[in-house]
């Protein structure tokens, strides 16, 4: 069972004071999520990834489309029982203690009275907000808001967590606490579903991601899978500031750097470079392959349609 | 069915369920109360008090209160009521908010002034109020010509009424009647013409439903009244020639005495009863006659058709 | 369902006391107990009746703010500060969500009267030196102002949750003048004809009719209140606020949350 199923989900929006204008946030959409991975959601702001969230937690309402969740409907409460949600920038009921607030949505959620108390010690200590259990959220950090919200998203142990911009406020340490808790939950068995706009975590995290911009898929796939497919490039090295003819006609990328040249261009054209090279008796420093970064495949991806857009990327 | 369809469409029934409900509720509550609304002008029936509590918006407070007074004379009237009780109060405090307002003059005149069950029977009361709004409106002829009303229908002082129609005639842009009606005072008080010239200028100087049926109604006693006393005469005439009373008009006709059927202010024919007597055949539909009236008849009820 | 929105209520309640609104008994506090011995002072024949009239107008008026002030900001501000993400994505159903709030608000206010008819007593006790028998119908005077506040939160909830905290109390403000003029309506209502009078009459007794409600200088008077007018009156505010609250919920159900 796909935990996760988004099945042509759509959002117009209608702008302007007579409602004139429709605006797109969000294509039709398909998308699955396999139960037990860790997924990202990518994009710039304004891509979409918020939009489709709140179409998943229900809080807007779709133009066309549907979704599951652990094969069960969107407003369903049996499936609202087994999933937590962290919104970007969360702000909550701040005259409301750190226990307070997890004690009352631990009764929203249906977390039964006994374990209640017992539930809302273990996650303040696994957020690492214990010392704070009894202060008032309106004095919190905002990095501590943020534990709190990913405190409130876990409490009630549910099988699909969804994170928007987990990292955002938090400090490196911060961060890197939340990538070790993600881990933890995959390895809980849970599936989390996350959005970011930092790529290096997503690297580093998720088993599958998504690409989204101006509210349409780019792409999707395993990460390997992603950087692979625009594998196949290599780079020379060579001394001397000379770029012959024949390597520009190979269309190579070059860059003179100091008393070196660098260049970069496919791996088929490589002994061709190479021999170039030779005959100009310029002396080879080295040949790398290159890797690309989710970086660079997600600029690229996403610069194109920027650029038709008008948007500087 | 999804859990927000079931939602929308039982909130949806219930709404409309309590809509309906609330307002039959309301409709209860009315009955039940329709004493007790007007009692608490009872509470605060200091005018002054009230002034101050309406924190300078009386204008509004006065039409408020000049609804009130309308629909409790209203509602008793219907009800053919011995007593009217608030009303005087109810003009008190719609003058006090807003002294210029005219008609509620009128109002006093026409209704606080007359015994029940046409009015509250407080003629003293309507004359406080009337000179309480000469004071606050000396330039507004209407209010003098009220004021002699009063004195002239229900005090039958005619001096005093001749006085105030003499004040109201010397304003600029008056009424030219009010000089006229000062002369008749003097002379003609008692005459149905003085009294015909009164209930018509009332008709036809204000724009309140109420006071101009009420005149209305007192013109078509006034013609009544007329109507039967000279038939009776012709009936004595008619008496003396033939040996007895006529019991047709045809038998009148035929005498040269009237030209045909006549008719009271209803169009319903009068009546000749073989006594020298003429009747109305709808006295409960001719309040304030004093001729005419059936033998025996009592007035029960006092009903003055509306006038459109 | 029952014990989510009796959680949401109790929240709500915790959220009006810590934004401190029960002061507002101290400044009620202070009004009646200068009024009482400003009243004991003069003595001049009429002491209960104003001890009643001011205490009794002056829970209605502190309570109507309250209800107006607060009522109109348990949805919006909800919505505006966001806090509704974390609610909804739990297994609660927003008319439940609604219904919790309303109790809440309303628990709120029964609180607050009942401590004020405390205030009052004791302002009356302090002025008279003894109770009477019908100082009873006081009590029914308080229950009715309760329903009147059950019928304002109800409005101002249903105010709320389309619309943003101006607006809503320009709107709740109207209407409570209104309603308290609501015969009156009625009255000009019967007076116009065709059209107009059909709108009219509509619009008077679509609004909230309070006078029925208010028995304040009934009871000043030390008359009784019959027991028909005690249940018809429960039954129109119940009524009534059943329905605003039905209205909130479509409403509610049906928004989409920026």
């Amino acid at each position: 069972m796909a935990a996760i199923e988004i099945l042509g989900l759509e959002k117009i929006y209608s702008v302007g004071f007579w409602r004139k204008r429709p605006k797109r946030a969000l294509h039709p959409l398909q998308l699955k999520v396999e139960e037990g991975e860790i997924f990202g959601f990518l994009g710039p702001n304004g891509a979409g990834k918020t939009t489709t969230l709140k179409l998943l937690m229900g809080l807007t309402f779709p133009t066309g489309g549907s979704a599951r969740i652990l094969d069960m409907e969107i407003n369903d409460p049996r499936m609202k029982a087994q999933i937590g949600f962290l919104p970007e920038q969360p702000y909550f009921y701040d005259y409301l203690t750190a226990r307070e607030l997890l004690e009352y949505y631990g009764q929203l959620s249906g977390v039964p009275a006994k374990e209640r108390s017992r539930k809302v010690g273990e996650i303040l200590a696994r957020v690492g907000l214990s010392d704070s259990a009894n202060v008032q959220l309106r004095k919190f950090s905002k990095g501590m808001l943020q534990r709190a919200g990913i405190a409130q998203a876990i409490l009630h142990d549910p099988k699909v967590v969804f994170f928007d911009e987990p990292m955002s406020g938090l400090d490196p340490m911060g961060r890197r606490e939340v990538r070790d808790l993600m881990e933890q939950l995959k390895h809980e068995g849970k599936t989390v579903f996350f959005s970011t706009h930092i790529l290096s975590d997503a690297e580093i995290l998720c088993d599958r991601v998504a690409i989204m911009n101006l509210g349409q898929l780019r792409g999707v796939g395993a990460v390997s899978d992603l950087l692979s497919s625009v594998r196949g490039k290599v780079e020379l090295v060579w001394q001397g500031t000379v770029v012959p003819a024949a390597l520009r006609a190979l269309g190579a990328d070059c860059h003179v750097m100091g008393a070196t040249v660098r260049a970069v261009l496919s791996e088929k054209d490589q002994d061709a470079a190479i021999e170039a090279l030779r005959r100009e008796r310029l002396r080879l420093v080295s040949v790398i392959p290159v890797h690309m970064s989710l970086e660079d495949y997600f600029v690229e991806q996403v610069k194109p349609a920027q650029a038709k857009a008008g948007v500087s990327a | 069915m999804s859990a927000s369809r079931r939602t929308t469409i039982i909130s949806s029934l219930l709404l409309a369920v309590c809509l309906l409900g609330s307002a039959l509720v309301l409709h209860r509550l009315d009955h039940i109360r329709t004493r007790a609304t007007l009692q608490e002008v009872l509470y605060v029936s200091s005018p002054k008090v009230l002034k101050r509590l309406s924190l300078g918006y009386d204008g509004l407070l006065a039409d408020v209160y000049w609804t009130r007074t309308v629909q409790y004379y209203g509602n008793k009237h219907h009800t053919y009521a011995e007593n009217y009780d608030l009303l005087a109060p109810l003009l008190e405090i719609t003058t006090t908010l807003d002294p210029h307002l005219t008609v509620a003059y009128e109002f006093g005149a026409s209704f606080l002034a007359p015994k029940p069950p046409n009015g509250a029977g407080m003629p003293d009361r309507a004359i406080q109020l009337t000179e309480y709004g000469i004071r606050n409106n000396p330039n507004d002829w209407q209010l003098y010509y009220e004021l002699g009303f009063i004195y002239y229908m229900e005090l039958k002082d005619y001096s005093k009424a001749a006085d105030a129609f003499e004040r109201g005639s010397r304003l600029p842009n008056t009424n030219p009647f009010l000089k006229i009606l000062a002369g008749r005072m003097a002379e003609h008080a008692g005459d149905i013409a003085t009294a015909r010239m009164m209930w018509t200028t009332a008709y036809q100087t204000t724009p309140d439903k109420d006071i101009r049926a009420n005149a209305a109604a007192h013109l078509r006693a006034i013609q009544v009244d007329e109507d039967v006393a000279a038939l009776e005469k012709l009936s004595a005439i008619y008496e003396q020639q033939t040996g007895h009373f006529p019991v047709s008009f045809s038998e009148l006709q035929s005498r040269g005495m009237v030209r045909g059927v006549m008719l009271d202010p209803l169009g319903h024919p009068y009546k000749l009863t073989g006594d020298g007597r003429i009747e109305v055949r709808e006295p409960d539909d001719l309040p304030f006659i004093e001729l005419g009236k059936p033998l025996g008849y009592v007035q029960k009820t006092l009903k003055i058709p509306p006038v459109d | 369902m029952n014990h989510r929105i009796f959680h949401i209520a109790t929240n709500t309640f915790r959220e009006a006391v810590r934004d401190r609104v029960l002061y507002n008994l101290i400044a009620f506090a202070l009004l009646m107990s200068g009024a009482a011995i400003l009243v004991g002072q003069i003595s001049f024949g009429i002491e209960r009746l104003v001890v009643i009239n001011l205490g009794l107008t002056a829970v209605s008026l502190f309570g109507t703010v309250i209800a107006i002030f607060i009522g109109i900001g348990l949805v919006s501000k909800e919505i505006d500060k966001r806090t509704l993400y974390t609610v909804l994505s739990r297994p609660v159903r927003r008319w439940e969500f609604i219904v919790g709030k309303f109790f809440g608000l309303s628990g709120t206010l029964v609180v607050n009267t009942f401590f004020m008819a405390i205030g009052v007593f004791a302002a009356l006790l302090y002025v008279s030196r003894h109770f009477q028998k019908t100082d009873g119908w006081i009590l029914v005077a308080l229950y009715f102002i309760v329903l009147q506040f059950l019928m304002i939160t109800a409005l101002s909830l249903l105010f709320s949750s389309y619309s943003s905290p101006l607006m809503s109390a320009v709107f709740a403000f109207c209407v409570f003048v209104i309603g308290s003029f609501a015969e009156d309506l009625r009255g000009f209502a019967a007076m116009t004809n065709g059209f107009t009078r059909w709108l009219a009459t509509g619009a008077a007794y679509l609004v909230p009719n309070f006078s029925a409600l208010n028995v304040i200088s009934v009871v000043a008077h030390e008359q009784p209140v019959s027991a028909q007018l005690i249940f018809y009156n429960t039954a129109y505010a119940l009524i009534y606020a059943t329905m605003a609250i039905c209205g909130a919920v479509l409403i509610f159900e049906h928004r989409n949350l920026k």
